[in-house]
This record gives structure tokens, C-alpha cells and sequence, in this order.
């Protein structure tokens, strides 16, 4: 077996042939997180806990939320909760102020901000309570009645495409959107087999650890706190707050000179910031987003839903500071859900194991309105053919809308459909021609490549080697050894059975531009300003990591500021795994403007040509090449003028993360129940900057994947009321439930930015779903199942091995 | 999650708890480790006006051997029964069902008389008692009575209690020596019981499987005839009336009955 690859890109960072060079690169080692002790003794602030002096005297607001899933109505009397104790407002759509709402990702759908007339899912907010009290709220929440007149729930995504029932009359579909491919009728010509199936993609909820929160104020521009340097100055006490407690009252006339100041947990404050000015059709500079500590978003805290707008809205028409946090039972509802896909695969091929040709249909069910739902298919469709050297790929995706929770991002967004897809396809292709799951992937899978792959749907792979990926996993599981067991329990016909599954991904991540701004300060410390947005993963230690190794200033030192659209204007947020590879690429390249803005500064004071001057890492200073006794500290320059710069990158293209997973099932064939025993992952992400850090996205990414194939599956009854509502009935799994991952390393380097790094934030998320999907399908295949469609529940692995008897 | 609005006392004695349950009638309710009541009353489920809280009386919170009898005070913790020998060495049954509730903070929190009182259909410890024989000691402002663990579950979160009446104790025969076992199956390590089995010699109660905790009688009646465990498990959902849900139909559910009492039968007696 090959060694693991580990290269770095040479990097052009000068050493004091004097002094004693460094021998070792902070990069790649397991620096402990800085940002814990904050987060592990309660120091974090979250938007529920803030105690801003601009938030003083502020109402909370509570949602009225419809529990029908598909209703028109007239009138919403508000009558009883206006007048009950402490309640100041109860706002409808009317009331709120703002500007038609807009169709979003050119669906002919819009979604209103508070219904309008129309209700289209259990959970949808038709008013806000806002009160002294958040328990006032939700008491005169009870209060509010609205004359609902109901009509039909739409929850099955094929009677959502027959479009009996319409969820927008008036565009006269329920498709939102396609991208619908002629099928070619010779397309599974030469084909010797030829094997389709229907697989449900199982729609879940992301349930971060934290839910929705917003906190919105309105303040005089030029007030003194509300600008640049809000963060610094302290505004008077609550009692002179001339914002606060008191403030204008309901329906003060909108002062044009106001400025909003929104709180709320996010992946990105300026997408978020940009959506606000949209709804609210003011100036930019109007609106102040901060995105405050994050407790785990997933994909699914992107951008102002619906309910931040109208916190925002709120805080306007009452003339007061407005603060929300949902319950967990609002999240589960009401928090846009991810996967929810309908998929057909239909993969022909020849019967020594050569796979020819791979058709995918998807039906996305999108919920009742249109968000990043209608993204995802795109992800799906251009990672279809994956890992594998297929001569045809032929796609067709479209979006449905059903009376249903929206439908957005979650981890891997498209790309975790694909795989899933594509890996259960070649499992029912390699049991169809009666051979090896192994060795059919091994068969087929492209073969290593240095210099950029264009797949059959056009996306360029930028490195990978999945052979390599694939037989180390297989060596480390020893897939002989679990093959020879499961005959032995096969034979024996024992009570429990063994399952291995495989996958073999390849996903894509990051591509675009990120910014950052390094400055270092006269005490020593530095400050690294982001547009991406740790929300749990470790951005704080990682950007660190990389400046100190451009600088040499202790990581301890180094502070990262993010999600403040004041202070960082501009920033594409963390999702789709982006943060290192171009967040951290950015930083990288600040600390190294940093680093020639030093030498020109040093070089000036020297009056020394900058080209002799040299980066000092051990001392984090400039010297002059040779004589390390001239030499100046970058605090020392900093004392002088300040000494930041920022870095625009750009990269090249988007990169490919690829692994392989092996898993290991036991099925208990009289209950159908499974128990993951082993989990075997390459996650390939490139260079890996802190093991640590990304030993903690394979966890976190792993146990999520596990999650949607044995246990969590967010379901409606008929009538589209949710199921799963409450953590009783939505089956998350811990730590209990879940083996101890034997992680593999392998590192193959993109050529697209200086640190050699990928996003390793989905990665594993995508591998694992399939391989433990594949490991049930697997153990109980000798009895004749082909296919079950997640979650495997108890009862649906029973089941299928019953329809068998 | 915030509850409507309520009163709240807290009693110094059953005495006194009784006193003011009886002055407020079925606007009070009790209040014990909070684990059932307090969820239901944030999702405005439950809404009483006043809350007794019994929580913190020692009187309730104990166990003890009192001749061939092991009583459980109506206050004692999940964690009280787990870590009890009395319970472990008289009464088995009753301690690998408690070590299976919930997690470590439920069955720090939860008492034995709120999970009776509560008597979810597919709660562990109903089903134990009822496989023990247990007898329910209740206290109200009539006095004491006992009511049989049998006729104790009426229905689905019914029972023998009345608004103003307190459950003090639970009564099991100490039957250390027989054999026991507690089969029960959720999906996931952290949740409730689909379904659960106690086996108590031959003696046979089912959770999860109709409205109350169940005694599997037709099992029973074969195994009394002498019959094989094959034989008792096949008729193990003879007469229940389970429910389909969102976890599972009722058809699966009387599956695992049979397939969990045929393991709870074997694994009670290879011991
Ligand atoms: C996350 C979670 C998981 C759980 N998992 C399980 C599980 O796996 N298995 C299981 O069996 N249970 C489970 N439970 C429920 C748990 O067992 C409860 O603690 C128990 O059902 C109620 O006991 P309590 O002392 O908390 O009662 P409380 O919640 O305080 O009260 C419950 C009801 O009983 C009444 N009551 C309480 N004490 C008395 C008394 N002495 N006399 C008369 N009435 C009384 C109250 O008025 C109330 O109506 C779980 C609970 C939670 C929150």
C-alpha cells in the first residue's frame, strides 16, 4: 500500500539563514481550539443571551403560527391578545410596513413575510404578538383567532406534480422549477443489464443545538452607537436611552434617518444584511447585521427567512428594541428541512462488471415555498456520474412545492442526493450481475488524475485519486476477513446478520472569492477580520494558525472577527465548505501583504531596499538578510502607522473532496433492528491544516450521515400536519448509538489555493449515509431484498425481509 | 416552551399536600421530578392552576424490606431503585427496568410514583410493577387504600387515582430468587420503549402493546400448562390492541411482543 499523500506547496516564506531556521510549520498539527474556553464556560454570547445596551426595554416577540397546512382566510381578530397583559402589539401582514415581497431563485412563487389571506404549511406565521414579557406573548399568542377556511393539504410529491391541488392558483403549477432532459431512447444501448429503482432521499431536520433568534433596533444614524464603532463605545445607561424603554410608540412615523441593527444566528451577516436592504428597499448603509456565537447551523441558517424580516419590520412599526427566540418545537416545524429528494436511478452496464450508463430523475419536494430547495437539485445533477467512468450520464432535476415546511440547505445540499443515488445504483447493478460491490466500484472508478478531469456534466474535478481512497479503506476494514464472517453467520444462519456497505463520493466545495483583512496592533496581538463565519467548527484557530505561521505571532494572540457587517462589509459566509479554502487562502494572503508592508516600512526606516529585508517568524518581525541584530518587531511598525492589509482571493475553480467509507452493520434479522459496529472513512479535503479541527468535521459529519440512514426522517400525516415536532418523536441518535470512526488519512493537495486545502465540512456527511444504506441492504441480501429506502427503521428492515418470505 | 400560568406550593407534608389538593380538586396537580408534567405543561398540553410539588418529601422517598415485602415510597428516584440493594437482591425485575429509563438526568429526576401516576402505556415501570403483582398503596382525604397494579391502569395516562388522592407506596412480594428478565426495545439508545417484556417466573407483562400496561394471559395460561416459551411467545399478543404510529404500525408492534417474550422467557430461565 502506498504512503498517505502529504504534500505541502512550497511556500515563499524567507528564513534567516542566521538565526536558526524553523524546521517545522505550525500548519498541521493539533493546535487546541482557542475559541472552547469561551464556549465551554458559558462566556459565549448567543442572540438569545445578549445583553446589549441597544436591545434595553426591548418586546418579545412570540409567532402565531397557522396549524393548518393548506387554508385560506379573511380576517385574523386580534382583538382579545392586543388587549391582554403587556401585549404592545399584535401585527398582521398589513401592518408591518414593508414593500411587496419579491420572487426569489425565479420561481413565479413568492412567499409573503406574514400570510396573506393563505396559509400553505402547519407552522407558517400569520402574526406577531410583541409584549412586555416573552410568557405575555405567548399567553396572548392563544388569543388570536383567524377564520381559516381549509383547503386541501398537498403532501405527496406525485400528487403535487399532477397539480389537482395548487398551492399558487394563480401560476397554475406546483412546479417551481426544471430542468427537464429529453430522455434518449438509445441511450441504454449495449447495455447487457440494465437496473432501475425509486429511492426516497429522506427529507430531515437540521436541529441545531440552537434555534432561530433574532434582536432588531431602529436607531438614529449618527446616534453614537450605532456606526463603526458601536462595538467600542458604551452608550448611556438604560434610563437615558432615548431608544429604548420608551421609545416612540406603535406606528411612529418611519424616520428615514433610522439605521437597523439586526442580531441573529447566521452563517453570513453580509448575505444576510443584503436580503434585509431587499425587503426593506433602503440604502445599504441603513442596515447593521452581527451574527453573534452560533450554535450549529448545517446549512439551514442562511440568509433573513421570512421571521427575521418581520422582527426587523417589528422593531420599525413599534419604535422599540424587538427580541426573538423560537422553541424548539418552531424549529423543528418550521426551520427549513433538507434532502426531501424523489429520485429514479436507472444504471445499465455489462455483466463482467463495466458500467456504461447512469439516467438520475430527481423530483425535489421544495416544501410550500421556494428557498435554497431549488438550488440543491443542481448540486445533485452536476455530481451524478460521481467517482465513476460512465460513457453517458443523463440528468433531469425539477422542484415541487407540497403544503409542507420549506425545504433548504443542509450539509452537502445536493451532493449527499447524488451519491446516495449513485452508490445505492451501483450496489443493485453489481447484485444484478451477481458480483462483488468492491470490485465493481473498483472496476469503474476514474483513475487517478494530477491536472483537471472534466466530468460528463461538466464539473471539473481539480485532483483526486480514488483507487488509492477506496483500497486503503477496504485494507484498513480488512474486507476479506468481514466477507469470510458473513458467509460463517450466513452458513450458521444466525440470529444476528452482518452487512458491509461501501461508498466511494467525490463532492464539490468551495469555488469563488472570500476576503479577509489581517492587522496586527502595537501590543503584538493581531487581528484577522473575515467574511466567513464560524458557527462551531474553529475558524478562530485555524485562521490563526495561518497568520502565525506567515508572522510568527503567537496563536494565543491573534483574535478573529467575523459576522459584523460594520466592521467586515463584505464576505460570502460559511457554507458548502468554503471557509478554509478560501476564507483561510485570504488570510493567508493578508498576513503575507502584511508581511511586505512591514518590509517596506522597515525598509524606509532603514533606508534599506525591502528585496534584503526578511520575515523574522521566530521573533515576528522584519531584519535585514544576515544581520539579524537589525531588526524590528511588527508591533513596533504598528506603533508607528497602522499596519493591516487586506487580501481579495479568488480562486481558480472549485475543488473536489473524494473519500471512501466502509461500514459495518449488525441486523437482527427477527426485529429488523440494526447496530452500526464500525465506521471506516477517508475523507480526502486536501491539505489538512489542523487534524484536530478536522478529525472534528469527519465526527460531526459522520454521525449526521449515520443519522439520516438509521433514524431521522421529518414526517406530515395526510392532512400535513408534522409528526415530528419534538425531540420525543424526532429520532436524533448520540454518542450511545454511534461506533468509534476509524478515521484514515489521506491528503491530496488542490493545485487552486496556496494551502493545498478543500472543505472537509460536508465530506463525510456525504460518504456515510450511503455506506451504512448500503451495510443493511447488504446483510440481509441473501434473503432477496434489493432495496430500502431510508431511514432503516426496525420496522422497515423487517418488513422487507418479510415481503420476501 | 412556556407554561400557562399557574400557582405554586410547596408541600411540607403528604398531609398538607393532601390539604390542598383537596381545597383545589382537579385545577392541582401534583408535582414530583417534574420529567412528564413539566414537558406537557411547556407545550400548554397540561395547564393546571396550582402545582403541589411533592418533590422534595422525604417521607415519600424511600425503600425498604418490610418481611417478604420490598416498599418503594411513591417519591423514590429511578436512580434510588438502581443503586438499592434491597431492590437489586428482592426484587431484580424492578432494577433492570429503572436502569433503562430514559437517561442518567431522567432517572436522577423522575420518581416511581409519577411514572405510575403518569402510566404512559410503554413507560418501564408500570409494566414491572405489573409483572411483580404490585400492589398500590394511595393516600386521599378518606384515608389509605390499596389497589391491585392490575386494576390500578384503567387507560391511556388513567388510573385508579383521583384528583385528590396521593400515591405513598408501592408493595411487591421480595422474590429475589426467581427469575426475571426485562426485554425492551426502542431504535435509538436514548428513547422509549416500542415495546418492552418483564418476565417474573411466569408471570408476563407487556408495554408499549394497548392503552394500560398489559399481563400477556394467554402466554401465561400455555406456559402454566406446561407449555414450551415458542409456544407462550406465539400467543404473547393474543387480545392487545396496540397503535399505529409514526414509529411503527401495530402489526410490527405484536411482532416484537412475540419476538421480545421469547427472549425475555429464555433469557429469564438460562440465568
Ligand atoms: C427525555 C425523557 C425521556 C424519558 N424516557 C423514558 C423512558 O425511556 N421510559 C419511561 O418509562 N419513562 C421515560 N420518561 C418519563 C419519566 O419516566 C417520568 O419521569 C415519569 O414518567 C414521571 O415521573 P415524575 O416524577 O417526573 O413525575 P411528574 O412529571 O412530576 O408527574 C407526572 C404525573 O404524575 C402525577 N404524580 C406525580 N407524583 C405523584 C404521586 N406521588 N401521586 C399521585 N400523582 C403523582 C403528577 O401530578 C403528574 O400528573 C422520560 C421522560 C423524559 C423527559
Amino acid at each position: 500500500m502506498n504512503e498517505p499523500i502529504r504534500r505541502r506547496p512550497a511556500r515563499p516564506v524567507t528564513v534567516d539563514p542566521v538565526t536558526t531556521p524553523r524546521s517545522t510549520s505550525i500548519l498541521g498539527t493539533r493546535v487546541s481550539r482557542i475559541e472552547d474556553p469561551r464556549l465551554v464556560t458559558g462566556a459565549s454570547v448567543f442572540t438569545a443571551d445578549l445583553a446589549d445596551r441597544r436591545l434595553a426595554g426591548a418586546a418579545h416577540a412570540v409567532f402565531v403560527r397557522t396549524p393548518m397546512a393548506h387554508a385560506t382566510f379573511t380576517t385574523i381578530d386580534t382583538s382579545v391578545a392586543a388587549a391582554s397583559p403587556g401585549v404592545l402589539a399584535v401585527l398582521t401582514a398589513p401592518d408591518l410596513g414593508l414593500p411587496p415581497a419579491k420572487p426569489h431563485f425565479g420561481a413565479a412563487m413568492v412567499e409573503p413575510y406574514l400570510a396573506e389571506g393563505v396559509v400553505r404549511y402547519v407552522g407558517q406565521a400569520v402574526a406577531v404578538v410583541l409584549a412586555e414579557t416573552e410568557a405575555q406573548a405567548v399567553d396572548a399568542a392563544e388569543l388570536v383567532t383567524v377564520d381559516y377556511r381549509p383547503l386541501p393539504a398537498v403532501v405527496d410529491v406525485s400528487e403535487a406534480l399532477q397539480g389537482k391541488a395548487l398551492l399558487f392558483p394563480d401560476v397554475g403549477t406546483n412546479i417551481a422549477s426544471a430542468q427537464d432532459t429529453a430522455a434518449d431512447p438509445a441511450f441504454f444501448d449495449g447495455c447487457e443489464v440494465v437496473v432501475t429503482q425509486q429511492i426516497v432521499n429522506n427529507r430531515v431536520a437540521p436541529a441545531p443545538l440552537e434555534g432561530r433568534a433574532a434582536a432588531a433596533v431602529w436607531l438614529p444614524r449618527n446616534s453614537g452607537y450605532d456606526g463603526e464603532d458601536a462595538a467600542v463605545r458604551t452608550p448611556p445607561s438604560r434610563s437615558e436611552n432615548p431608544f429604548g424603554a420608551g421609545g416612540s410608540g406603535p406606528h411612529a412615523a418611519i424616520d428615514d434617518d433610522l439605521r437597523l441593527t439586526l442580531w441573529l444566528p447566521n452563517q453570513g451577516a453580509q448575505t444576510v444584511k443584503k436580503d434585509v436592504v431587499d425587503a426593506f428597499g433602503i440604502d445599504a448603509d441603513r442596515v447593521h447585521v452581527i451574527t453573534p456565537d452560533v450554535g450549529g447551523a448545517f446549512g439551514a441558517k442562511f440568509g433573513a427567512e421570512p421571521d427575521h424580516i418581520v422582527i426587523a419590520a417589528a422593531a420599525r412599526v413599534l419604535g422599540r428594541p424587538v427580541r426573538w427566540s423560537e422553541t424548539r418545537s418552531e424549529n423543528l416545524a418550521v426551520m427549513p428541512h433538507g434532502r426531501a429528494q424523489y429520485q429514479t436511478v436507472t444504471i445499465g452496464g455489462m455483466r463482467d462488471g463495466r458500467m456504461i450508463a447512469y439516467r438520475l430523475d430527481v423530483t425535489q419536494d421544495a416544501g410550500a415555498y421556494p428557498r435554497l430547495a431549488l438550488e440543491t437539485p443542481h448540486g445533485t445533477a452536476l455530481m451524478a456520474p460521481g467517482v465513476y467512468a460512465f460513457d453517458r450520464c443523463e440528468v433531469s432535476t425539477r422542484c415541487v412545492l407540497t403544503t409542507t415546511t420549506p425545504v433548504g440547505a443542509f450539509r452537502g445540499a445536493g451532493r449527499p442526493e447524488a451519491t446516495a443515488a449513485l452508490e445505492r445504483a451501483v450496489d443493485l447493478f453489481a447484485a444484478e450481475i451477481g458480483r462483488d460491490q468492491a470490485a465493481v466500484r473498483r472496476r469503474n472508478l476514474l483513475p487517478r488524475f494530477t491536472s483537471p478531469f472534466t466530468s460528463l456534466t461538466g464539473a471539473v474535478y481539480d485532483s483526486g485519486d480514488y483507487p488509492e481512497a477506496l483500497d486503503r479503506v477496504l485494507a484498513a476494514a480488512d474486507y476479506p476477513a468481514l466477507r469470510a464472517e458473513q458467509a460463517s453467520r450466513r452458513r450458521r444462519r444466525e440470529d444476528v446478520q452482518l452487512g458491509i456497505g461501501l461508498s466511494t463520493y467525490v463532492e464539490i466545495t468551495g469555488g469563488g472569492k472570500e476576503n479577509a483583512t489581517v492587522q496586527v496592533h502595537s501590543d503584538g496581538s493581531a487581528t484577522v477580520f473575515t467574511g466567513v463565519s464560524p458557527h462551531g467548527q474553529g475558524h478562530a484557530t485555524a485562521f490563526a494558525m495561518i497568520v502565525a505561521d506567515r508572522l510568527g505571532i503567537p496563536v494565543q494572540k491573534i483574535n478573529l472577527v467575523w459576522g459584523d457587517t460594520d466592521l467586515v462589509p463584505r464576505g460570502g459566509g460559511t457554507g458548502g465548505s468554503r471557509s478554509l479554502q478560501l476564507g483561510g487562502a485570504a488570510a493567508d494572503g493578508a498576513a503575507l501583504a502584511v508581511a511586505e508592508l512591514a518590509k517596506r516600512r522597515a525598509g524606509e526606516l532603514w533606508e534599506v531596499d525591502p528585496a534584503d529585508l526578511v520575515i523574522d517568524n521566530e521573533r515576528a518581525g522584519v531584519s535585514v538578510a544576515g544581520i539579524p541584530d537589525r531588526f524590528v518587531t511588527f508591533a513596533e511598525l504598528a506603533a508607528e502607522e497602522e499596519l493591516s492589509a487586506q487580501h481579495l482571493f479568488a480562486a481558480d475553480g472549485a475543488t473536489f473532496p473524494f473519500g471512501a467509507h466502509v461500514a459495518v452493520v449488525d441486523v437482527d434479522i427477527a426485529t429488523g433492528k440494526v447496530r452500526l459496529v464500525r465506521l471506516v472513512s477517508i475523507d480526502d479535503a486536501g491539505t489538512v491544516i489542523n487534524p484536530m479541527l478536522a478529525e472534528g468535521q469527519r465526527h460531526g459529519g459522520l454521525a449526521q450521515g449515520v443519522a439520516q440512514a438509521l433514524y431521522e426522517e421529518a414526517t406530515f400525516d395526510e392532512d400535513g400536519n408534522p409528526l415530528t415536532a419534538t425531540f420525543a418523536d424526532y429520532g436524533i441518535p448520540t454518542a450511545a448509538d454511534l461506533p468509534t470512526f476509524e478515521l484514515l488519512d489521506m491528503e491530496t493537495p488542490t493545485p487552486y489555493n496556496v494551502l493545498g486545502a478543500k472543505g472537509i465540512g460536508e465530506a463525510a456527511t456525504i460518504g456515510s449515509t450511503p455506506a451504512v444504506q448500503n451495510a443493511v441492504i447488504d446483510a440481509v441480501s441473501y434473503l432477496g431484498v434489493r432495496h430500502i429506502d431510508m431511514p432503516l427503521t426496525p420496522q422497515r428492515v423487517w418488513r422487507a425481509i418479510r415481503e420476501t418470505e | 416552551m412556556i407554561p400557562a400560568p399557574f400557582d405554586y406550593v410547596r408541600a411540607t407534608s403528604v398531609a398538607h399536600a393532601l390539604d390542598v389538593l383537596g381545597e383545589h380538586g382537579d385545577h392541582a396537580k401534583l408535582l414530583a421530578g417534574g420529567q412528564s408534567l413539566l414537558p406537557m405543561m411547556k407545550l400548554r398540553l397540561a395547564t393546571p392552576e396550582i402545582l403541589v410539588d411533592i418533590g422534595d418529601l422525604g417521607e415519600l422517598r424511600f425503600v425498604r424490606r418490610d418481611g417478604e415485602t420490598v416498599v418503594i415510597g411513591g417519591g423514590a428516584r429511578y436512580a434510588d431503585l438502581v443503586a438499592s440493594d434491597v431492590i437489586r437482591q428482592s426484587v431484580p425485575l424492578i432494577a433492570r427496568a429503572a436502569r433503562r429509563v430514559g437517561d442518567a438526568q431522567i432517572r436522577y429526576r423522575g420518581t416511581v410514583g409519577g411514572a405510575l401516576a403518569h402510566a404512559d402505556p410503554a413507560g418501564d415501570l408500570p409494566a414491572a410493577i405489573l409483572a411483580m403483582d404490585g400492589t398500590i398503596v394511595i393516600s386521599g382525604p378518606r384515608g389509605i387504600r390499596t389497589v391491585a397494579a392490575a386494576d390500578f391502569f384503567v387507560d391511556y395516562y388513567t388510573t385508579a387515582l383521583a384528583c385528590d388522592e396521593i400515591l405513598t407506596e408501592i408493595r411487591v412480594p421480595a422474590t429475589g430468587a426467581e427469575k426475571c428478565w426485562y426485554e425492551r426495545f426502542s431504535e435509538r439508545s436514548a428513547g422509549w420503549p416500542l415495546v418492552a417484556v418483564a418476565v417474573a417466573g411466569t408471570r408476563i407483562a407487556l408495554a408499549g402493546m394497548g392503552p394500560t400496561p398489559l399481563r400477556a394471559t394467554a402466554a401465561e395460561d400455555v406456559l402454566a400448562a406446561g407449555g414450551d416459551f415458542a409456544g407462550a411467545a406465539e400467543l404473547a399478543a393474543a387480545g392487545t390492541t396496540p397503535v399505529s404510529d409514526h414509529r411503527a404500525d401495530a402489526d410490527y408492534r405484536r411482532h416484537l411482543a412475540r419476538v421480545l417474550t421469547h427472549r425475555a422467557l429464555q433469557r429469564a430461565h438460562s440465568r
